[in-house]
């Protein structure tokens, strides 16, 4: 999937740009976006370090078991066979802790770690398994519950009322969380049966 | 409100410090073997979004989104979505700091308690930057078929622009009126 993403926006670019008579902005993105790239992992490498740090500190106390416990509702609705006390199911608790609190660089070396635990429980594949997309797929969706970037942005705009969006805000993210993991579930089960037959 | 948000970060940090060092954890070494396995997979996931950032920076300066709005306007009116916000739609799932700029030039140019300043700042406010998420999560790992990953998410994300000019046109039929 991410090589014909890729490889389309690559080529839209060209032809875009040849079009739009903007080929010179193209080439010089092409040159300079990829350094642009290395900027963001620098200064990212300060938090993961940080967080990845604090979430071993935490694993250690027991304070993740403990907050794995409090969402092992919901995760074993989302979660196909995961045991609340594995490490995977601990990880993704603080994942999605620190998403509703709005720590979005906290979630980011957070869900990372999640990741690599879940590709432990199937270690020979390539392949995505389906706990897997349906953690990726929450990720892609906002969790968070007050959206304090926009917020302060309106504020800077002059609104007189930032915070007044947060009711449509918080119906809309719910509705979309909701139909990403219903897809998730969907094209699983339809993929499942495919990968079954093979 | 406001001040509240600036307690999250240092109260959560202080709690799993204190809490971890009364049950006689070594807190220093302990963190330090984290770090070191934070640092690693944040170079693993380099590779990712250099490839990502690359085509997201190229597709923007080739002028395609100009285009792809003017064409996706009909569908938008049938969404019963502001032509203004198609833009902001079309950038957010694949660039988080292009999907702000633009957010910042719509509530400038029509201002924040408009209905067209509303709807972007809920699309802004409820949805993710998907493909940024998709490549940095899988980049870390040795997966590279995704399956139905970017189905389901962006399945989400029109659900949730969609569902912005929905809400807004909702709350404040209901308030304003």
């Amino acid at each position: 999937m991410m090589t014909w993403i890729l490889t389309g926006m690559f080529l839209l670019s060209l032809i875009f740009g040849v079009m739009n008579g903007r080929i010179e902005q193209v080439s010089t993105a092409a040159i300079s976006e990829c350094g642009k790239a290395v900027e963001l992992v620098i200064s990212l490498l300060g938090t993961m370090c940080l967080w990845s740090g604090l979430m071993k500190v935490a694993d250690k106390a027991g304070l993740t078991a403990k907050l794995s416990k409090l969402f092992s509702p919901v995760m074993k609705v989302l979660f196909k066979g995961m045991n609340s006390c594995s490490p995977a199911a601990k990880a993704i608790s603080m994942n999605v802790a620190a998403n509703l609190l709005g720590l979005g660089n906290a979630a980011t070396p957070l869900g990372i770690a999640a990741m690599k635990e879940l590709e432990k429980e199937s270690p020979l594949s390539t392949s995505a398994t389906d706990n897997m997309i349906m953690f990726v797929v929450l990720n892609t969706a906002s969790l968070q519950l007050i959206p304090t970037t926009t917020a302060l942005l309106r504020l800077k705009a002059g609104s007189i009322a930032p915070m007044e969006i947060l009711p449509a805000v918080w119906l809309t993210s719910a509705a979309a969380v909701i139909s990403a993991l219903f897809m998730a579930k969907l094209l699983g089960r339809i993929g499942g049966k495919r990968h079954g037959a093979v | 409100m406001g001040q509240f948000n600036h307690y999250i970060i240092p109260v959560i940090m202080c709690a799993i410090v204190i809490y971890s060092a009364v049950k006689g954890i070594n807190v220093f070494d302990t963190f330090l073997s984290g770090a070191k396995e934070g640092f690693s997979s944040g170079i693993s996931i380099l590779p990712a979004l250099v490839a990502l950032m690359t085509a997201v920076g190229m597709f923007k300066a080739s002028g395609a989104l100009d285009v792809l709005t003017y064409g996706l306007k009909p569908l938008a009116s049938l969404l019963h979505l502001p032509s203004e916000v198609i833009p902001l739609a079309l950038l957010r799932p694949i660039s988080g700091s292009g999907a702000l700029a633009i957010f910042q030039d719509i509530i400038t140019t029509y201002g924040p308690d408009t209905f067209i300043g509303r709807v972007a700042s809920v699309m802004q406010g409820s949805t993710e930057t998907t493909f940024y998420t998709i490549a940095v999560y899988y980049g870390a790992t040795k997966i590279n078929k995704t399956r139905h990953t970017l189905p389901a998410a962006l399945t989400g994300d029109l659900v949730g622009f969609i569902m912005s000019a929905v809400t807004v046109r909702m709350f404040w039929n209901i308030f304003c009126r």
